[in-house]
């Protein structure tokens, strides 16, 4: 028999999975289950009913050596209410992020910044304004990195959707 | 036809066939025990312990192939069930548990008797369902049989509130299945197979390496007419125990951590490992990557998540084992095979030069004796379960198996106190028959469930419990032995009770026996009483099981007899 680790490439790599569930309680649970209970990790995981079906569809991001990978999919191939698991190779990402700031910030900086990363000013109060921007997930880090210096008071993620090109 | 979900339960589990529940009632499974009280279509056992009614209901399954049924009550009664559970879900046994849970308005208020029963048995169940509608539930315990005997087989537990089995509703069964999420894959893929055939004409030292999916999978036989018409030499796991026979001359033993050496060095030396239902448990390989190391692997399971899943499968089949060994039976005139019998011969050599054995004694009862002398005397009469520790290794070493589904144990999750239940389950299946179920345990395990003597004697159910005494929890005592320097924490057992008057007390037959001779009559006696027995028999204190393999070793690495070498 060959040497497992290195049959498989134990590289790290980042893989996004889309599954098709039954829209049906606890499901996500016996999802978030079996990642903890056999160590896997999960970057990120997005949820929403599917349009005029029983089925809802997860993104998860996951990271992990082809090996674990392969196991993923076939973990959850196997829990009973999932219908398809996509391991997707290209894909379109997008990762949406809310960003509050103090009102007395430059607003015109804020905007500025924020449509370059295809988002807008979404709210303003008398104290603070909402800013939000939907784009690649790393391209989204950037950009919270950058928002870093007018010391946003909350930042909410969403969590990646994908599509298959 | 209208009626209570109560009502549902009952009629539902008469469709499925269920001949028999193993169950423990309380106050959120009243209203199905109620019209338990009023119906003939099945025989209820009265367990003395949730945790028994499920290894019961295993027990009936592991030993005839059906489906094993246990209902138990919400809180601490379903709790107490988990363990037996997850040694079900381990084991991949097919078994539906169907527990009470408190009304759908308490659910969520920490209410009395109250626990997330779905919740916890997630982690070790094929399948889980909480019953929210009364029109649901049919559907969902038709849908719980399906699921525990199909596929790789397991639990499935059906959680039930009190108000749902209260409620009034119609009745209709489903005549069939329609689960679009699940479709098992039954038949192998003819490319997969016709490859792996042909690396088997091409090997020079192939091994067929059987699993517990054989016996879920029913194919023992098969099996046996496999290794038959190609000539390819055969070892067991533990759970496998049987499938191969063990006066077959290509069966070459045990594998594993106290397997034998014949089968230790076969895996060793194979170019070829052809792993019928197997799942590469670190209890069989012991060092991994040394594991079968020459080899390539055929890799055959029907769950695609057992194949890769820690050595690498050259040729991987996911099917149904029966499905996939027929064809591979039927595909070998179309295949110029090698000739194996030099390979064959061989391992005959290294069986002859290190045959399992132990030396006997007269004046003491070594524990393997009495395994080997009720192997004489039953045969393949004999239905053989164990508790969990060295007589279950010495059981499954030194007992005479012959054919599938005689050999009960706890493999996966190593239960202490699985032993009588199991076997009281397995009992009830072949009452009226000839069949003399005996149950091996220790002075340690056997107490763990020891209540279960009392379902015993209630329902007549004659189980034979040998207890070999060494006054010891005997494997942890080996291991601390052997690596932990003779330091002998908490493992030593010598205040007991008086075992004889034990069973006597729950109207059992009772024996304490220390010579040979004793164990002969006592055995006889209890044989020919057909009651449930326990004969405690006092056996040399320090034996170990042996041969071993230490943790962390290959298997060309064994312990083998002390002293006599």
């Amino acid at each position: 028999m060959s040497n497992f680790n290195s049959y498989y490439n134990s590289e790290t790599i980042r893989q996004v999975i889309s599954v098709v569930v039954l829209n049906e309680h606890n499901v996500l649970s016996r999802i978030v289950g079996l990642f903890s209970a056999r160590g896997y990790n999960i970057d990120s995981l997005t949820v929403a009913p599917m349009e005029d079906s029983p089925y809802s569809r997860m993104t998860i991001v996951t990271t992990g050596d082809k090996r674990v990978i392969d196991q993923i999919v076939k973990q959850l191939n196997k829990l009973i209410p999932v219908l398809k698991v996509n391991e997707h190779k290209n894909v379109i990402e997008k990762d949406t992020v809310l960003m509050k700031f103090s009102i007395d910030n430059n607003l015109a900086d804020i905007d500025v910044i924020a449509r370059a990363y295809h988002g807008a000013i979404q709210n303003v109060t008398h104290d603070s304004i909402i800013v939000s921007a939907t784009d690649s997930s790393d391209r989204i880090i950037n950009f919270i990195k950058v928002m870093e210096k007018f010391n946003p008071l909350e930042v909410v993620r969403s969590g990646i959707v994908a599509m298959e090109r | 036809m209208r009626m209570s979900g109560a009502k549902m339960v009952i009629e539902s589990l008469h469709k499925e066939g269920v001949e028999v529940v193993f169950g423990y009632p309380g106050g959120a499974i009243m209203n199905v025990y109620d019209e338990i009280y009023k119906q003939n279509y099945f025989e209820h056992i009265l367990n003395r312990h949730e945790q028994a009614c499920v290894i019961a209901a295993e027990g009936y399954a592991r030993s005839t192939g059906k489906t094993g049924v246990a209902i138990v009550t919400s809180g601490p009664g379903f709790t107490n069930a988990i363990t037996g559970i997850a040694d079900a879900y381990m084991d991949s046994i097919p078994i539906v548990i169907i527990s009470g849970q408190v009304p759908t308005t308490i659910i969520g208020t920490d209410g009395f008797q109250e626990i997330d029963a779905v919740g916890i048995s997630r982690p070790c169940t094929k399948h889980n369902y909480l019953v929210n509608k009364i029109e649901d539930l049919p559907r969902i315990i038709k849908e719980a049989f399906h699921l525990a005997s199909t596929g790789r087989p397991g639990p499935v537990h059906v959680d039930i509130p009190k108000d749902i089995t209260a409620q009034i509703g119609d009745f209709i069964y489903p005549s069939e299945v329609n689960m679009p999420t699940y479709k098992p894959t039954m038949n192998y893929n003819k490319k997969q197979l016709k490859r792996a055939m042909e690396a088997i004409s091409n090997a020079k030292k192939p091994l067929l390496y059987v699993g517990g999916g054989a016996i879920l999978s029913n194919c023992g036989y098969e099996i046996r007419d496999l290794a038959k018409k190609l000539n390819i030499p055969a070892v067991e796991t533990l759970m496998a125990r049987g499938v191969m026979g063990d006066e077959n001359p290509l069966f070459f033993g045990m594998l594993g951590m106290h397997g034998e050496y014949s089968a230790n060095m076969a895996a060793h030396e194979t170019d070829l490992l052809i792993s019928l239902g197997a799942r590469f448990d670190d209890r069989v390989t012991g060092r991994l990557d040394e594991f079968a190391s020459k080899a390539k692997v055929i890799h055959i399971d029907i769950d695609p998540t057992s194949i890769a899943k820690l050595v690498v499968a050259d040729y991987p089949i996911v099917g149904d084992l029966r499905l996939t060994v027929q064809a591979m039976i039927e595909d070998i005139e179309n295949h110029e095979i090698n000739d194996f019998s030099n390979w064959v011969e061989l391992l005959k050599e290294y069986r002859e030069k290190e045959p399992l054995r132990y030396i006997d004694t007269d004046d003491l009862i070594k524990p393997q004796w009495p395994i080997e002398r009720v192997g004489k005397i039953l045969g393949d009469n004999a239905i053989i379960s164990t508790d969990v520790g060295q007589h279950q290794m010495w059981t499954a070493q030194f007992f005479p198996f012959s054919h599938p589904r005689q050999w009960i144990t706890s493999g996966g999750l190593g239960t202490m106190g699985f032993g009588l239940p199991a076997a009281l389950g397995a009992a009830r299946a072949f009452k009226g028959t000839n069949k003399v179920v005996v149950n091996f345990t220790g002075d340690g395990s056997i107490l763990m469930n020891i209540q279960e003597l009392m379902t015993c004697s209630e329902y007549e159910l004659p189980v034979i419990n040998i207890v070999l005494n060494n006054n010891y929890l005997g494997m942890v005592r080996q291991w601390q032995t052997m690596f932990y320097e003779n330091r002998l924490a908490e493992t030593d057992l010598t205040a007991q009770p008086k075992f004889k008057m034990l069973a006597e007390a729950f109207n059992c037959l009772g024996y304490t026996v220390s010579t040979k001779k004793e164990f002969d009559e006592a055995f006889k006696d209890a044989v020919e009483k057909r009651k449930p027995a326990m004969i405690e028999v006092i056996v040399a204190r320090n034996e170990e099981v042996l041969p071993m393999v230490p943790n962390g070793h290959s298997l060309n690495e064994m312990t083998l007899l002390k002293g006599d070498k």
